[in-house]
């Protein structure tokens, strides 16, 4: 039996531990500390003076909520998308043995392996050879390449620990294929799908290489920030937009941590 | 009478495996079935057959009459019991139970009053509320019995429904699939490769073995008459015995119980060893180089080991046996 004083970690480790938080989190705070700074050039340590007017002028800048319009409705769509394609996806190569599963399996991670840029200068000359006007539906298959994969992770996972007996059990007691999706494999995979679905949304959100590359002229959230921080006037609007995203993502992060913890005891016992 | 299930010439191959070979059976209504077999005999895929879950390579399977080729599972009146009884983790037992009148669109009022129902006859009654966790092994298994019937299949399949129940329970639970078989009057094909449960339970009993059935017939007929040394050996450990050694030119086999130790005439064996089984005792012996089990009754004294004792049987009990494989 071990003694307290060996369980407990040393003094050292404690510290590394809390100055590799700090290291992590600290820089946050700042961006948060910017956005009341009455400086509006440049970043100055420390800020002259505070204020709360850079939460006037964001909310009566059209440009900020164009492009947060824009990142929601890419995000939305591209996950969407991610989330039924991902699932087929996942539902084919973990259910049947068909030739090429394993290439498919690999092609359809491929995307989040390669390089953002080269996904994105792919696209960018597939479009222009078919012609393809760049709008927000290039920008949104631009985005649902890398947010399949992250839905299709979750739900391979979660369709391999679903035991076929189960679906054969549907099946047995009169159940169609669709009421067998709808009321078996579908409550089993909600919880894989949620969690997959906002870390889709989430990429997205976040996404600005491959963005540059599908986008015309419109600029999603973050586009929109790297140009803001060239421009000398009115900097902290970009730090309030900053910490607005930063609060409204926290919550359904938190959400999803909550809801996906118990997720182990689903699928199929005694397999 | 029309039959529940009957195949015709039905085998089902994967790749070059013949795991269901040129299969003619028939099962009548209302009867107790029992598919008995080793593993890989291909009485679970006789089962899968039957529920729709495999289509055979070739042959005709009918339930009642039917040809049911390419019937998908939820269009026929079969429903099953699965070995490791596959119960919906995420749903509660009521709804577990209430599943097939769900998705056929019983109201919600009327199912949950069938399901009820059905527990009240498996001897679970409120127990609709709980998770498929908070469960015994034994009550899974009632649940998973209860979810079948409450369909009122007019074939209920039960896979190997007692293999992962401990002892007691499994002697337990074969009385109440007997008296619930008999009182519901529905045609029950169970596999299972314990030939005690199949010869307590069955009324008749196939008998399988790489794909194909050895022989079909009543417990006692597969007991005391078995056609072949695969069902004499299989089915509950007879001595079999080569033609030169009962000189009849035939294979035989001959039940341990019916070896019988004597004072005067028989024939000469040499006591191997013994083991003590509870209600009986178990003789292994030696005679002419033939080795032979014996089971004496524990009330008799039993034979030193390495003792030579006189051994005797009648006649009858030889049972010649017209397949030699």
């Amino acid at each position: 039996m071990r003694s307290d004083r060996q369980n407990r970690a040393p003094m050292g480790l404690k510290i590394a531990a809390a100055a590799g938080l700090l290291f992590l989190h600290l820089p946050i705070l700042l961006i948060f500390v910017y956005a009341f700074t009455t400086e509006e050039k440049s970043y100055q340590w420390p800020p002259p003076g505070y204020t709360i007017k850079w939460l006037g002028v964001t909310w009566n800048r059209p440009d900020v909520w164009e492009s947060l319009a824009l990142s929601v409705k890419v995000a939305a769509i591209s996950t969407l998308i991610a989330i039924v394609l991902g699932t087929l996806c996942a539902a084919a190569v973990s259910r049947w043995r068909f030739f090429g599963r394993e290439a498919i399996s690999l092609l359809v991670i491929l995307p989040i392996a390669l390089p953002g840029i080269i996904t994105g200068i792919a696209l960018r000359s597939a479009f222009n050879l078919a012609d393809i006007p760049f709008s927000t539906w290039t920008i949104v298959l631009g985005h649902a390449t890398f947010c399949i994969v992250v839905v299709y992770n979750n739900a391979v996972a979660r369709f391999r620990r679903l035991s076929t007996s189960l679906i054969e059990a549907s099946m047995d007691l009169g159940a169609d294929g669709f009421q067998t999706f709808r009321y078996i494999v579908l409550p089993n995979l909600a919880t894989a799908l949620l969690a997959g679905g906002m870390l889709a949304f989430a990429l997205s959100f976040d996404e600005v290489i491959v963005t540059t590359f599908t986008a015309g002229h419109q600029a999603t959230l973050p586009i929109w920030m790297l140009e803001e921080l060239v421009r000398p006037r009115q900097r902290p609007v970009t730090n309030v937009v900053a910490m607005v995203v930063v609060l409204v993502t926290f919550l359904p992060i938190l959400a999803a941590y909550y809801l996906t913890r118990d997720g182990d005891q689903i699928g199929g016992h005694g397999k | 009478m029309t039959n529940a299930v009957s195949f015709t010439a039905v085998s089902r191959h994967f790749g070059s495996v013949r795991a269901v070979d040129d299969v003619d059976l028939e099962i009548g209504e209302g009867e107790f079935f029992a598919m008995l077999g080793p593993s890989g005999s291909g009485k679970t895929t006789c089962l899968r057959l039957i529920a729709g879950f495999e289509q055979p390579t070739s042959g005709q399977i009918r339930i009642f009459g039917e040809a049911v080729e390419g019937i998908p599972p939820y269009r026929r009146n079969v429903n099953t019991v699965f070995q490791d009884y596959a119960l919906f983790p995420h749903l509660r037992i009521i709804d577990n139970v209430a599943y097939g009148l769900m998705v056929r669109g019983v109201g919600r009022a009327e199912r949950h009053r069938l399901a009820e129902e059905a527990l009240a006859l498996v001897e679970l009654p409120g127990y609709g509320d709980r998770r498929t966790g908070q469960l015994s092994g034994g009550q899974r298994q009632r649940v998973a019995l209860a979810r079948a019937l409450v369909n009122k299949p007019r074939v209920l399949l039960l896979d190997e429904p007692l293999g992962a129940l401990d002892q007691k329970l499994r002697e337990q639970m074969q009385e109440e699939l007997k008296s619930l078989q008999k009182a519901l009057g529905i045609t029950f094909v169970f596999v299972t490769h314990d030939q005690g449960e199949a010869l307590s339970m069955a009324d008749r009993i196939a008998v399988f073995n790489q794909g194909r059935i050895m022989q079909v017939g009543s417990p006692e007929d597969i007991y005391r008459r078995p056609n072949s040394r695969f069902v004499a050996d299989f089915v509950g450990a007879s001595n079999v015995l080569p033609p030169d050694f009962t000189g009849t030119g035939k294979w035989s086999s001959l039940r341990p119980e019916a070896i019988r130790l004597t004072s005067s005439g028989g024939k000469p064996a040499r006591v191997a060893w013994h083991s003590f089984l509870g209600g009986q005792t178990r003789v292994v012996l030696d005679s002419q180089g033939q080795r032979l089990n014996m089971l004496l009754p524990s009330t008799e004294p039993a034979p030193q080991d390495g003792a030579t004792v006189r051994i005797r049987w009648n006649d009858q009990d030889i049972h010649l046996m017209d397949d030699d494989r």
